[in-house]
């Protein structure tokens, strides 16, 4: 009898296969993070001996954690593959800011717009995500070859039939699909193949003593001096660690002394909340993921 | 621990599908605060069960489900106990949304069959329980929801019990589990319901957590479809795809199939490494001893236990689009990894929901189940979807707008290709060509009734008998009076006059003959198949570009009249629909040119062809 581990992995080698064999400019979006990290694991072992065929693409918002950036270049390197960075520079001229803007503005800006110029300017037709369906509600009803209109829009009402493992390809000018290769996966499933295939990861989902202050009731991480710090305020040290990494202002730290992958392991799964309540845009109001996605945001 | 369980619900609509996996995700504590405290919020808000929580709301994801109240696309969802892992598909009861409900079960091990014990057997539960059954779901669970409803009358329950045996009897399944319940107290879900002493089986969940799905491999020999071909260098060339069925050693001899070539298995690459053996399930890649020619969608195969190929088969299938099924349309079909031209020959039967009985049928639509044959233009490698769901399940793509228009299962081939030959001919297009000092050619004019495509088709065949050149006209009129007169106006006759007509012209183009073709032709998909049965720059598509208002003001045959009278059905540009061409050759401006000027902007273009 297979293991349900090594299921998923050839569920998502195949779907990874089956995208690079039927499209002619695809692309892996790399946000660095966990799953990214397990995506890239995939795909190396997709086309082992050979480096993928296909380049990363990171989308760059110029407030991601200093560690995830070096990792990023790190981990660019040892795949041997080309890693292009993406900023939205007429964005970030304005000076858009998630401290200044809001986070609903901010990602808009960013993230969203410029993760469509990234795309249009490298005229893909297939891009990878490694997006989950146990993340979100919205997330739960998408397909794993997500197909998008003209504009990278989602029409959640009109997706295509996705029967069996024959997924339907084909496109026009103008029209892209987005592939989700983790889409079964369970972020429990995630961190035990992390820790049984010793795949690297970014150093802040360990726990450490790191400089924090506190806004509403989440733990805020120091990153840079860009961070603005009320009067009378100053960063205090906690050991502290991220279930979910993004923009540093707008990801929650939580306090553990998960040091260690088994550690983090348990705390997983004993957890009694979504991985995603360190994310704070997917709160703003009700339905915002599915309305981000439908105007392109993965 | 067993295998992770793959289910899903399924059921008419309100019957409780969504609150039964919110209940379940519930009562196996997988619901996060974060989420919980939405879930109240949302209850408040958009939920149906006044004050009480919508656990209905934890799986309706999509904002208009929420509003409506309803599912319209299947969500997958995963929670375990300490038995088992499961991922289940919620599923929509609306029929209209039934090809997402397929969608769910075409990867599915078990369905969970609701029923609303108050209304019993529905016409959606026949049409899930017939879909289930033709995916080859073995199993099933028929959940009898809303007892609390009627008091938990055992009686109900067994009437119930006993219609679903009477229809479900035929179908196949490897075991039938009734369970008595309510998805919105729980009770029977999780925990023993007290209310219903005489009930003595599992709850769902006792059920889910102990059932076998698992499947007796009678089927072996090893078949594996060639997903990519790995060739990084000069060096390597590695064949991936993923173990279909069998295994294969390191040593072992294998067919590629379609072709025929056989090799030896000189390794079995993985992650860093290479392996003895590849197993059913294993995705890897696979290097030969020798230099074959092994491309996507052939099928590496046993030597002793060879995969057959075919090009006819008779099928099942369930139509997914609104655009209907006709037979002689061309598609593409998607069977493993193998994607090739595709017709529907013969419609056998389309099925009655309800009765289970055959119906005759000229077009499959939305959501019907019917048999088919099909042709493919290249033989494929394939087995039965009973044998290996891998290698027997297909999708239809329409060529136009790609959209997935249906999904099927092989029953079995019709013919073995292998032993159909072309009759190869000495005499060819290019000798018979050179006879005529002419280059062949297939001249097709599309537009309206009344645009004036015979006027302009008569006059350029003139000028080009003039000008010494062999041709021939075919015109709709005429036709439909001897070859196609056995055919009407339905768009099933259209597709089926405009596929002779392609034909003929195809065999006097490869006479030699330059041939004009004056056609309504009102659907692009049988311009585009006409088009692929050409050699590059054989075809002329000749748009004659008038618009509906001046076709209908000129009603040279007074048919316009007529129509409008209501005395023709399925008149093109009033009841039935006039695809333009997107790029045709030739686009005609009829208001603006006349007939001399139309004529003479085909022939520089037929010229600058030659």
């Amino acid at each position: 009898m297979r293991s349900k581990q090594s299921q998923l992995e050839a569920q998502s080698i195949e779907i990874i296969r089956e995208a690079v064999a039927t499209s002619s400019n695809p692309v892996m979006m790399y946000s660095v993070g966990k799953d990214s990290s397990v995506m890239l694991h995939l795909a190396r072992k997709a086309f082992w001996p050979a480096p993928p065929p296909f380049p990363l693409l990171h989308v760059d918002t110029t407030w991601k954690f200093r560690e995830m950036i070096a990792f990023r270049d790190l981990m660019a390197n040892e795949s041997g593959m080309e890693l292009r960075v993406h900023i939205n520079h007429a964005a970030q001229k304005e000076g858009i800011s998630p401290f200044v803007h809001g986070s609903e503005r901010y990602t808009d800006r960013m993230k969203t717009e410029g993760l469509k110029q990234a795309l249009d300017a490298g005229g893909y037709d297939l891009i990878f995500g490694g997006a989950r369906r146990d993340e979100e509600k919205s997330r739960a009803k998408e397909r794993i070859f997500s197909f998008r209109a003209p504009g990278h829009r989602w029409d959640p009402k009109a997706q295509r039939p996705e029967l069996w493992n024959l997924y339907n390809t084909r496109i026009n000018t103008g029209e892209t699909i987005r592939v989700f290769p983790l889409s079964n996966w369970t972020e429990a499933d995630i961190w035990q193949y992390i820790a049984s295939e010793n795949i690297p990861i970014v150093p802040l989902y360990f726990a450490a003593e790191r400089p924090v202050v506190k806004r509403g009731d989440k733990w805020i991480m120091v990153d840079d001096e860009r961070f603005p710090l009320n009067a009378g305020e100053s960063p205090e040290m906690r050991l502290v660690r991220f279930r979910t990494l993004g923009c540093y202002p707008l990801t929650a730290a939580q306090e553990s002394n998960a040091d260690t992958l088994e550690k983090i392991i348990e705390e997983t799964l004993a957890a009694s909340s979504s991985e995603r309540e360190g994310r704070l845009i997917d709160h703003d109001g009700a339905g915002s993921m599915e309305r981000k996605k439908q105007e392109g945001y993965f | 621990m067993l295998d992770a369980l793959r289910f899903i619900t399924c059921g008419s609509v309100d019957d409780g599908k969504s609150t039964l996996i919110g209940r379940l995700l519930y009562e196996s504590k997988q619901i996060f605060e974060d989420h919980y405290q939405e879930l109240e919020r949302a209850s408040g808000k958009y939920g149906t069960q006044g004050k009480e929580l919508d656990l209905a709301l934890l799986v309706d994801g999509l904002q208009a489900e929420r509003e409506q109240g309803i599912t319209i696309d299947v969500a997958y969802r995963f929670f375990s106990t300490e038995n088992r892992k499961f991922i289940v598909a919620d599923t929509p009861g609306h029929e209209q949304y039934t090809r997402n409900m397929a969608t769910g079960a075409s990867t599915a091990d078990l369905a969970v069959l609701l029923i609303d014990a108050r209304k019993g057997l529905l016409t959606q539960t026949k049409r899930h329980s017939r879909i289930v059954s033709m995916l080859g779901v073995r199993h099933i669970v028929v959940a009898v929801n809303k007892m609390d409803m009627i008091g938990w009358d055992e009686s109900a329950f067994n009437a119930i019990v006993t219609d679903i045996h009477a229809l479900v009897e035929n179908f196949g399944f490897a075991s039938v589990q009734a369970i008595p319940m309510s998805a919105l107290t729980g009770d029977n879900v999780a925990f023993h319901c007290e209310k219903a002493p005489w009930y003595t089986g599992p709850s769902l969940l006792e059920y889910l957590e102990s059932v076998d799905v698992s499947k007796p491999e009678a089927f072996q020999p090893f078949r594996m479809p060639v997903q990519y071909v790995n060739r990084p260098n000069s060096e390597f060339r590695g064949y991936c795809g993923c173990v279909a069925s069998g295994s294969i050693n390191v040593g072992d001899s294998i067919r590629v199939v379609p072709g025929g070539a056989e090799a030896k298995v000189k390794s079995v690459v993985i992650w860093q490494g290479e392996q003895p053996t590849a197993n059913t399930g294993d995705a890897v890649t696979i290097t030969l001893d020798r230099e074959v020619d092994v491309s996507r969608g052939q099928v590496l195969s046993s030597v002793d236990d060879p995969i057959e190929i075919s090009d006819q088969f008779e099928a099942s299938i369930l139509c997914l689009s609104e655009q209907h099924l006709v037979p002689g349309r061309p598609y593409l079909i998607k069977l493993h990894t193998a994607q090739v031209g595709v017709t529907i020959s013969n419609i056998k039967f389309k099925l009655d929901i309800n009765q289970g009985s055959h119906l005759a049928a000229s077009t499959l639509e939305l959501n019907d189940i019917g048999e088919v044959t099909l042709y493919t233009n290249l033989p494929v490698a394939f087995e039965s979807y009973k044998q290996c769901k891998t290698l027997g399940a297909f999708i239809l793509i329409d060529r136009m707008t790609n959209e997935t228009v249906a999904a099927g299962m092989i029953n079995f081939a019709l013919r073995r290709a292998s032993n159909v030959h072309w009759q190869s001919v000495e005499i060819n297009k290019a000798a018979r060509a050179t006879l005529k000092s002419q280059k062949p050619a297939c001249i097709w004019f599309t537009g309206l009734s009344g645009s004036g495509k015979s006027t302009i088709a008569n006059l350029l065949e003139k000028r080009l008998f003039v000008a010494g050149q062999h041709t021939y006209l075919l015109d709709g009129d005429n036709v439909r009076h001897g070859l196609n007169r056995d055919l009407g106006f339905t768009e099933a006759d259209r597709v089926e006059n405009i596929r002779r007509v392609a034909e003929v012209a195809k065999l006097m183009v490869d006479a030699g003959l330059i041939v004009i073709v004056s056609f309504i032709s009102p659907f692009r998909a049988e311009r585009e198949f006409a088009r692929s049965l050409f050699q590059e720059g054989e075809f002329v598509e000749v748009f004659v570009d008038t618009p509906l208002t001046e076709c209908e003001a000129r009603d040279v045959k007074g048919l316009y009249a007529k129509a409008r009278q209501g005395k023709i059905a399925n008149f093109t540009g009033l009841s039935s629909p006039y695809e333009q061409p997107d790029s045709p050759e030739i686009q005609l401006n009829t208001l603006n040119c006349s007939p001399d000027q139309c004529v003479q902007t085909i022939l520089s273009e037929v010229i600058k062809q030659q």
